[in-house]
């Protein structure tokens, strides 16, 4: 990329998030008396769309389950449109956020509308960020959906991706309106994450 | 919805994912190499937060978990400025903290640490930065805490940062420290970072900010990635 005007000042570096950031950033969740400027619920009964839910786990490089990671959820409404677009759907600001310790097998899991398409060759997706006690910086990750795969298939991001790991960034359709997505931060399957 | 494209993440400020001394990050830092998304794709805008998300006292962490005393340590105010690369500031984007209290103890169901809590601290606060970028919090000094690493590790005293920037990409979780504390040159989470950009993380005393007879002024000015002016010249 060609250098703009050299910086004036350097970026702030990330630290992890800690295991103790539940009664700040997720209190309702884990059900401290505070409250979530975000949840789980990301759609009403009222939102137009289709809606789903999509739940996952996050692995650690043993195979473990994570209990002490923040996933956040950002996305275009059913017509596209992100919450501050003109015309999206006032009703949906389209970002959530779930901790993974409160549910016994360490699930974390969003209700929400399937995403309509953005733009040219970009299939419908939900930006996702990554965040856990012992990861230094947050990692950003995409969720596609396997019942998409002919607008998979044009997507420029996932275009970018080695075809043998593209399969790691499908939500899989485990049921009606339910996708599992599970993120593996090593390994074989690890999952698939951007410098954005 | 897109804004302007911005400069790449300044891997060279950046810690590493796996770091040997911090163990447990060897389990849980990616191994594999990022995939370099299109520039264009930082130009993502992120989510907006409004004031309607917040309490009266969300920014005054002495009072908003008060239940019949003031809570116990000393009274700090926690001021600065969200700006971006180009020195410009960031108005109207959520900061959101977290610490222990005044002895170490964090509120958090999982801290075992053998330290009392105190029942008129709480420990969480956010807010909004005004026109100018500026955000403030009062609240009290947090305590250091031993947390299991490896013998004797205690991490210095420091209040977790949550911060959003106007585009998906710039989304930041940091650490703020207190100058002069000498854990800092013993805690692996801060060594991590690499030194020439360590002491961005470090707020200054600020006897401007100090109010007389009541708190300690610190500052602690937030710089997220920024337009790449150059790009935006042209596209515009
Ligand atoms: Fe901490």
């Amino acid at each position: 990329m060609s250098a703009g005007k050299p910086a004036l000042l350097g970026q702030t570096p990330s630290q992890t998030v800690g295991p103790y950031f539940a009664y700040g950033l997720t209190p309702q969740q884990y059900g401290y008396a505070f409250s979530s400027i975000a949840g789980s619920t990301m759609a009403e009964a009222s939102t137009p769309g289709i809606h789903i839910r999509i739940e996952g786990r996050v692995f650690d490089g043993r195979g473990d389950a994570v209990n002490d990671a923040m996933i956040e959820l950002w996305q275009a409404d059913s017509n596209g449109h992100y919450a501050r677009d003109h015309g999206a759907n006032s009703l949906f600001r389209g970002f959530g956020r779930c901790g993974t310790g409160t549910h016994a097998e360490s699930k974390f899991w969003f209700d929400t509308v399937k995403p309509g398409v953005t733009g040219q060759r970009q299939a419908p997706h939900i930006n996702v960020t990554v965040m856990m006690r012992g990861l230094l910086l947050h990692s950003f990750s995409r969720i596609y959906f396997d019942d998409e795969s002919s607008a998979n298939v044009t997507d420029e991001v996932l275009s970018c991706v080695p075809e043998d790991r593209r399969h790691t960034l499908l939500a899989r359709r485990v049921a009606d309106g339910v996708y599992r997505f599970d993120i593996h931060m090593q390994g074989d399957q690890e999952t698939v994450f951007f410098d954005l | 919805m897109t804004g302007s494209p911005l400069n790449p993440r300044d891997w060279s400020s950046q810690p590493a994912y796996i770091d040997s001394a911090y163990r447990s990050t060897a389990l849980r830092g990616p191994t594999r190499s990022l995939i370099p998304a299109k520039p264009a794709l930082s130009a993502l805008a992120g989510p907006v937060f409004g004031h309607d998300l917040l309490g009266e006292l969300d920014s005054n962490l002495t009072l908003n978990g008060r239940k019949d005393n003031d809570p116990l340590g000393e009274r700090i105010i926690v001021t600065g400025r969200v700006l971006d690369e180009n020195g410009r500031p960031l108005p109207g984007t959520l900061v959101e903290i977290w610490q222990a209290n005044s002895a170490g103890r964090y509120i958090h169901k999982v801290d075992q640490h053998a330290a009392p809590l105190d029942p008129n601290f709480f420990g969480g606060g956010r807010c909004i930065t005004d026109g100018e970028g500026r955000y403030r919090f009062l609240t009290i000094k947090p305590g250091a805490y031993p947390w299991g690493n490896h013998v004797n590790a205690w991490r210095p005293n420091h209040i977790h940062f949550s911060l959003f920037g106007h585009h998906f990409a710039t989304r930041l979780v940091t650490q703020m420290y207190f100058p002069g504390d000498p854990l800092l040159l013993l805690d692996p989470i801060f060594l991590g970072v690499p030194e020439k950009s360590r002491n961005r993380m470090v707020a200054t005393f600020s006897i401007d900010e100090t109010q007389e007879g009541y708190a300690l002024g610190f500052v602690f000015d937030i710089v997220l990635r920024g337009a790449n002016e150059t790009l935006w010249e042209t596209h515009r």
